[in-house]
């Protein structure tokens, strides 16, 4: 632990650790907050997640410190999870302090991913707290001499519930532990009786970001840093043969780092390292181990198999196909995709003799630590990994890369190193999301009914170990050669009553480009297939999309999101395609989607209007309804945020988005050549919150992105009768459909 | 080492750097210490490194230092802060709009620019005006929201 307890308060005052900069600047939070906790003490501090100090600490001011290693990364989670504490303890948001991810000071329940954040996360968290709520009474019990039963918690105190004076939460505990285990079992505040929990509160790191005074790790700096940038291979499996330092010998105090294949510059000077890797002569080996990017469905459907695996089996789909009245087939195929992080990847490096600190907006600091530790052989316990927010990263994105490069630089320096990747080393370089190709077939009855479906998909498979770190190979260090993007299989079972159904996965070996999670994994592209050729079983049978999707469900709660979107749209009764969508060049049409999130989770559904333009093939989406499902609903406002951003960011994704390449690299390195989604494509949206209080809450950083897709292919149909069955629907591709029609 | 003056939110600053072509940026954010304005690119394409020159939004990623001696550059935190935040800002703080917030830089840079031209823009204006700026977390709804707030005020 040396490196960790020598780490002083006053050091991370004056570094200006995340946790402390934040929330000295965070606007309604504004509280010294470092100072009153105590920064420097709260190292050794308990850290196992099954005792209540981990995760709270109590302060004598009457202030409250969670811990956490679930992190923000700009969803709201730091404000949702005060407020379940609050609610628990009785204590205003505004004396709650939030520590994420910091593997000195927060106890490690799950990295954020997976929409985990607020029903592991915070559930948890507010267990704790109902815990120490228990706790709390009883020392008031003998403060006040009254029993705990006849005492509650309300404003930072305990008093009678009766009236009459209390004892404040600090008076009670502060600066002392409560030496607890979290006790399952220790009784909730009733729903009916929320005061917090449910409300809109604003998040406290949006005015530090609307005025430039919320510090991400890109804006952190540390005593005698240096910049470091890595110089790329111009193909992914070169080897560096020379490199020519006289290149850069106009730019001042430049050093150049060479191990195997890792080239790297560092400078104290930003602007120089910059230059330098611009201008740094190399010669690289040729090496063209790719394929092309396109064709990418021939490719998949090529790939060597791992190994099948059968999903759902009900009924005999194959038995029951022939006696179908009408039976329909088609294919589906979505790309590989970057997480296109608008700030590229940041890390800061300090490794010392004694141990290293890593400063990283990654979405799990603990799974860091253990990855750069085992790859670049130090102790864990001397391994330091301390977030800060960063660029939206919507999975893994460069983050766990850029820290190896910093680690490995700083390490062969001697000194603290920031990287942050250039534009092209964040597309070209990120670990992408996956590639996918569905078929599917079905058999309808004379009514329309579905009496057989079959779900066969090529999906890359999970290959156990952690993902190749970039640094690490170019280095030629040994390391795992795992391969994982998440549950990517979910969702590739109708939600519809089918009495015959089989999900049969193709585990691919191996995939062109490096993987990893990426927002909703796998199931933006599964609901994409199996929602659009739903609505193509509904325009075979002539029956309206919704009406045959009602049909179909029998679980209250996804009726209600299927009518509440329906409605909110204005949705009229008809098959597809539309029979009155031409006005000039102009086609309209409305589609819709439902999803249950992994067919567990959520329940959302969503219609789309938009508009076709005949001669370019370009689409607008004009209007977008959501109703969402998830639970008891936390924070309102943070809610409708993330649900807003899964709907534009993944009309982005169906829109415009494809990772390209060649036979040596990706080719897709910046937004002209990457591009997203635009201001002038922004439709109008809609939400609708289906809150359940009774009900446990569920993550809702993933579920509204899964039927995006699926809802603008059916809108698309209606307005064109011509169905998208690849993704992106570039203007080009939807041109060429319109024309073939 | 060339010395380069000029105004920085309303005060005079000289700034030495040993390469005149340096993007105005690195010397915002590692000189000066000032770091609204962001490195997304460095190519001019997403915008979140937007300043004001004279008024007017350009990209400080691309922008040389030698080319704003003598005028006057504005950044985010020269018009407020969390306390007193200035009109476009404060819009932003009450529609909530910022996920990651890494672009709302460029956003509240763009739209300042865009209202000291046209003051009350339309919805379609106020796309156009932004059609330039990137937003990877999809929070165009709420910036739109958040700039028609100002425009109708």
């Amino acid at each position: 632990m040396a490196t960790i307890a020598s780490i002083s308060r006053r050091d991370l005052l004056q570094k200006g650790s995340g946790l402390i900069v934040s929330f000295a600047l965070g606007g309604a939070f504004a509280r010294p907050v470092a100072a009153q906790t105590g920064v420097a003490a709260d190292v050794g501090k308990p850290l196992d997640p099954r005792q209540v100090d981990s995760f709270l600490m109590f302060h004598s001011d009457g202030s409250m410190t969670i811990y956490t290693s679930k992190v923000d990364v700009g969803t709201g989670l730091r404000i949702a999870v005060r407020q379940m504490a609050a609610e628990e303890l009785g204590m205003p948001v505004e004396r709650i302090a939030f520590v994420e991810g910091d593997t000195a000071l927060t106890p490690d329940h799950g990295g954020t991913g997976g929409s985990t954040g607020i029903p592991r996360g915070g559930v948890e968290i507010r267990q704790a707290a109902a815990t120490a709520r228990q706790a709390l009474l009883e020392l008031a019990s003998n403060r006040l001499g009254r029993p705990a039963s006849e005492l509650t918690l309300v404003n930072g105190e305990a008093r009678p519930t009766a009236g009459g004076p209390g004892v404040g939460i600090g008076a009670l505990i502060g600066g002392r532990r409560l030496s607890l285990a979290v006790d399952r079992q220790a009784p909730l505040r009733d729903p009916r009786s929320y005061a917090v929990v449910g409300k809109p509160l604003p998040r406290p790191d949006v005015p530090g970001k609307c005025t430039g005074q919320h510090v991400y790790l890109q804006d952190f700096s540390v005593a005698g840093m240096l910049h470091g940038r890595v110089i790329r291979p111009p193909a992914l499996g070169a080897s560096l043969q020379s490199v020519d330092e006289s290149s850069i010998r106009a730019i001042p105090d430049v050093r150049v780092v060479r191990i195997g294949n890792f080239l790297a510059v560092v400078a104290p000077d930003e602007w120089a390292a910059v230059r330098a890797a611009r201008e740094l002569k190399a010669t690289w080996s040729e090496w063209q181990g790719l394929p092309r990017s396109n064709d990418m469905e021939r490719q998949l459907r090529a790939a060597a198999i791992a190994r099948e695996e059968t999903l759902v089996d009900r009924g005999d789909p194959a038995r029951a196909m022939p006696s179908a009245a009408k039976q329909l087939s088609a294919t589906y195929c979505w790309p590989f995709q970057s997480h296109g992080s608008l700030g590229p990847s940041c890390a800061i490096a300090d490794v010392r003799a004694d141990g290293a600190t890593v400063w990283s907006a990654s979405q799990g600091s603990h799974g860091l630590r253990s990855v750069l530790a085992r790859t670049f052989g130090i102790p864990q316990e001397k391994l330091r990994v301390i977030y800060m927010d960063g660029a939206g990263s919507y999975g893994t994105n460069g983050t766990d890369d850029v820290a190896a490069d910093a680690l490995l630089i700083s390490k062969t320096v001697g000194r603290p190193v920031r990287v942050q990747w250039m534009r092209a080393d964040e597309h070209g370089w990120d670990p992408k999301g996956p590639p996918q190709l569905l078929d599917l077939r079905a058999g309808i009855d004379f009514e329309g009914r579905i009496l057989a479906w079959e779900t066969q998909m090529w999906l890359p498979v999970a290959v156990p170990g952690t993902r190749p770190l970039v640094a690490a190979d170019a280095a030629g260090i040994t390391q795992p050669r795992g391969q994982n993007a998440g549950q990517i299989s979910q969702n590739a079972d109708p939600p519809y009553a089918a009495a015959n159904l089989r999900v049969v996965t193709h585990w691919l070996k191996e995939v062109p480009l490096r993987l990893s999670n990426l927002r909703a994994p796998g199931k933006i592209a599964n609901v994409f297939a199996v929602e659009s050729f739903t609505d193509e079983i509904a325009s075979a049978a002539g029956v309206d999309a919704l009406a045959f999707r009602v049909r179909g469900l029998s679980d209250p709660r996804a009726l209600d999101v299927l009518k509440r979107a329906a409605e909110m749209i204005g949705w009229q009764a008809r098959p597809s395609p539309n029979p009155q969508s031409v006005e000039g060049n102009r086609l309209a049409g409305r589609g819709l989607a439902y999803v249950r999130y992994k067919q567990a989770e959520n329940y959302v559904a969503m219609a789309m209007e938009v508009a076709v333009d005949r001669a370019t093939g370009e689409v607008r989406v004009e209007r977008v309804t959501c109703a969402h499902d998830c639970g008891l609903v936390i924070n309102p406002d943070s809610l409708r945020n993330q649900i807003e951003g899964n709907i534009l960011q993944t009309l982005s994704r169906a829109l415009h988005e494809e990772v390209k390449f060649d036979r040596s690299q990706v080719t897709s390195v910046d937004w002209a050549s990457y591009p997203i989604l635009r201001f002038p494509e922004a439709p109008k949206v809609e939400v609708a919150l289906l809150d359940h209080p009774s009900l446990p809450p569920l993550g809702a950083g993933e579920a509204s992105a899964a039927p995006v897709a699926a809802a603008l292919a059916n809108a698309i149909f209606d307005a064109t009768g011509v169905r998208l069955r690849t993704v992106p629907f570039i203007a080009e591709r939807v041109k060429a459909m319109l024309t073939r029609a | 080492m060339a010395n380069y003056s000029f105004q920085l939110n309303g005060r005079a600053v000289t700034v030495d750097s040993w390469d005149p072509a340096q993007p105005l940026l690195y010397v915002l954010r590692n000189t000066l210490g000032l770091h609204g304005p962001k490195f997304g690119c460095g190519l001019a394409q997403c915008g979140a490194c937007t300043v004001l020159l004279d008024g007017k939004a350009v990209r400080s990623c691309v922008t040389p230092v030698r080319q704003v001696a003598r005028h006057a550059v504005t950044t985010l935190e020269g018009l407020g802060t969390p306390e007193k935040p200035d009109p476009i800002q404060a819009a932003f703080i009450a529609e909530q709009a910022a996920q990651c917030g890494y672009c709302t830089n460029g956003m509240v840079m763009a739209t300042k620019s865009l209202l000291n031209q046209t003051p009350h823009p339309t919805l379609d204006q106020v796309k156009q005006g932004l059609a330039g700026n990137l937003c990877r977390c999809g929070t165009h709804t709420r910036i739109l929201s958040a700039v028609m707030r100002v425009a109708k005020a």
